[in-house]
């Protein structure tokens, strides 16, 4: 017996290739498009429907209209080259390309516009990307003042007064914080700063300004327009509506009752209120109500209106990931002697963000596609501009190719948001689940 | 019941010494209306290690989580330090970082590294500089024999080794306390032994310790007094070697008999 049971290899075996019908493109067919038949049938029937769209579409694509000055000259060009049927008309593209970038700003301030964007881009690089040069921080603290300063110009010393309020309570609050506590030394630089803004800001930056008239040539908003005013108000609102969600999740976790109740009031109002309702009351409501010396930007109040909306939304989304945190964490923090903001901060905030990345983009991605909504009251975004462009005489019963190619314009931005969030998700994965 | 004890347990510095480290007098605790802790007394001296035993749903957990305010208590007096516990935030503050705690399910943070967890609250609530914080983070996870985990995150440590982690954050606060609740509950029972190990080693220094758990052999061996609550009461506490061969009341009887096997 004992015989057939033991056995001692005597050579070892040399490693050989697979089979060759598992690996390369055949291999790879075979096991994920035609392992067996209903795989089979569904392939081909995915097949004919990828081809059938591909024959609507390249054909349509591929149209020799670009230097079309009207829609007349496209169908002319078509039938001089001999071709029939449904052509798209691209001499569109060509004459308002830029148009649909820019909106009606003045064309010499285009590099206005593109820096502002560069420094948003480096401004937000450290905090994307913890390969970007920390020095870049610099930027991220500056280019809120910054970049309003670039898009509408005028003197820089109101800019420089927005900025030095938040200088002021800073240092209000560090040099008071010994002497007072964390909580009064917070209230006495809010208020120190506001004192600025109300108060000091207006005559001492006017008075620099008069000796010193350093500045912008001035862009109305109403040249605002195009990609550009979607990423104004896109961007903002994106960057507004992330620290102001957190305030709100916070404070409608609170146990203080009052802070409790407006959050939770603000929040449920907000989000049963459709967007374009509040747009109405940006554009027409407050200028009724508010004194005509407190009228400001319409853009600005949009941009407010917006960042509020997506705030609301913002906050439950936080609010799902705080949720999701074990209360053990919350107990460790504790005990080990953490007061809740840093608790917060270090503990419960970055473990709650975490889970809830795929929520808040998501938020991002429908803040930036709603800009487009601002068209209805009367702001050339680039939908609003795309009508504005139908309604000239040369360019009458365009449709597909200006939506297509806000549709890639808009593509690019969206897609690029999950992809990131999507590289941030395998970033800070920790040990396995 | 794990063995332990391979090892002969040096005694030389377990001494209770007069000082009084925790006082606890005619304290009640109520959860909505059910009274969790009934009238507890409790005076722990500097040096005391004690072990906490009692039926699931007893109040253990409870009474130690008053200790460092994780629980509200609604009656009576809770001094730990000579610092008395009330709604002032300093006080606790005081307090939590003087008390160190081990959890059941280690609590460790998941999103920061081994080394990271050990000095997140050295830097934070203690201002010590990052260096020196590392430095003693380092000597801690030493102690419990981790320090090649050290930039690992906890997510791919064992069970065992985690609470270990645990323990380590909290001796890098200095406590002069230590509070367990269940330690090796959440354990494999090959995990078990070395978790003891390092809470032996905690004892053999002189820590004061109270310790909820059902290692009836750590009981035995570490214990200088060992409670048993039942029904948010102290029912009895007595010297291990009496606890354990001498039981007075029917309800530790009835425990015992349970908890070992016979
Ligand atoms: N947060 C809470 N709310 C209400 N009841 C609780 C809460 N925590 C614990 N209890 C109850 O209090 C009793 C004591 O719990 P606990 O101290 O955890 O017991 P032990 O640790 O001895 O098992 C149990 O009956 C439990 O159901
Ligand atoms: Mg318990």
């Amino acid at each position: 017996m004992s015989d057939k049971i033991s056995f001692v290899r005597t050579e070892m075996l040399e490693q050989k290739a697979p089979p060759a019908s598992t690996t390369g493109f055949v291999g790879w067919a075979r096991a994920n498009l035609f392992n067996g038949i209903g795989n089979s049938v569904l392939t081909l029937l995915s097949i004919y429907c990828v081809y059938y769209v591909l024959s609507g579409l390249i054909p349509w694509l591929v149209s020799p209209t670009w230097k079309a000055e009207s829609l007349t000259q496209c169908r002319e060009m078509i039938a001089a080259a001999g071709k029939h049927g449904h052509l798209a008309c691209w001499g569109v593209v060509r004459e308002r390309f830029i148009q649909l970038l820019f909106g009606f700003y003045p064309p010499e301030g285009y590099w206005r516009v593109i820096l502002a964007l560069v420094i948003v881009g480096a401004g937000l690089a450290p905090v994307l990307f913890d390969k970007a040069p920390r020095k870049l921080l610099i930027v991220t603290a500056l280019f809120p003042f910054i970049v309003p300063f670039l898009l509408w110009g005028g003197l820089i010393w109101p800019y420089v007064g927005v900025l030095l309020g938040f200088v002021v309570g800073y240092f209000v609050l560090k040099y008071a914080a010994d002497a007072l506590g964390d909580l009064l030394a917070l209230i006495a630089g809010v208020v120190s700063a506001f004192v600025w803004w109300i108060f000091l800001s207006g005559p001492i930056m006017g008075a620099i300004g008069s000796v010193l008239p350093i500045g912008l040539e001035f862009v109305e908003s109403r040249s605002f327009g195009g990609l550009m005013l979607a990423l104004t108000i896109g961007l903002t609102a994106i960057l507004g509506s992330l620290p102001l969600g957190i305030v709100l999740a916070l404070g409608r976790q609170s146990d203080l009752l009052i802070v409790k109740a407006l959050c939770v009031g603000f929040i449920e109002f907000i989000r049963g209120v459709p967007l374009i309702t509040l747009l109405f009351v940006a554009s027409t409501l407050l200028n009724i109500f508010l004194p005509p010396s407190m009228e400001f930007d319409i853009i600005v109040r949009v941009i407010i209106m917006v960042t509020l909306f997506s705030a609301a939304y913002m906050a439950e989304v936080v609010r799902g990931g705080l949720a999701a945190l074990p209360k053990g964490q919350y107990e460790a923090a504790d005990a080990l002697g953490l007061d809740y903001w840093k608790a917060q901060r270090l503990i419960i905030m970055p473990q709650a963000l975490k889970i809830s990345i795929p929520g808040i983009v998501s938020t991002f991605i429908g803040v930036f596609k709603d800009t487009t909504l601002v068209s209805v009251i009367g702001l050339l975004d680039p939908l609003g501009l795309s009508n504005a462009i139908r309604a000239d005489q040369a360019w009458n019963g365009i449709v597909w190719e200006l939506y297509g190619l806000i549709g890639v314009l808009f593509f690019v931005f969206c897609f690029s948001m999950s992809r990131y969030s999507m590289y941030l998700e395998r970033k800070l994965q920790t040990g396995h689940k | 019941m794990s063995e332990l004890s391979e090892r002969t347990i040096d005694r030389s510095n377990m001494q209770v010494s007069d000082e009084v480290a925790i006082q606890i007098n005619q304290m009640n605790k109520w959860y909505g209306q059910f009274h969790v802790l009934r009238d507890i007394d409790l005076t722990v001296q500097r040096g005391e290690r004690i072990v906490i035993a009692g039926p699931s749903g007893s109040g253990k957990s409870t009474l130690i989580r008053c200790i460092n305010r994780l629980e509200e208590h609604q009656q009576g007096q809770i001094i730990v330090d000579g610092t008395e516990l009330t709604s002032d935030l300093k006080n606790i503050d005081k307090i939590r970082s003087e008390v160190g705690m081990c959890f059941q399910h280690f609590n460790l943070f998941p999103h920061l590294t081994i080394l990271e967890n050990c000095t997140l609250a050295p830097i934070w609530v203690r201002n010590t500089p990052k260096k020196e914080a590392e430095e003693i983070a380092m000597h801690f996870l030493e102690k419990v024999k981790i320090p090649e985990q050290a930039n690992k995150y906890p997510g791919m440590l064992s069970g065992g080794q985690q609470q270990r982690v645990a323990i380590a954050r909290s001796l890098c606060m200095k406590p002069r306390i230590m509070l367990f609740d269940e330690p090796t509950s959440a354990l494999d029972p090959e995990m078990i032994k070395e978790v003891l190990d390092t809470m032996i080693e905690l004892a053999e220094e002189g820590m004061t310790m109270l310790c909820v758990t059902h290692e009836m052999g750590f009981a035995r061996e570490v214990a200088n007094r060992v409670i048993f609550m039942d029904a948010g009461q102290i029912v009895e506490q007595n010297e291990p070697e009496e606890f354990f061969n001498n039981p007075q009341s029917e309800r530790t009887k009835l425990f015992l008999s349970q908890i070992l096997g016979h």
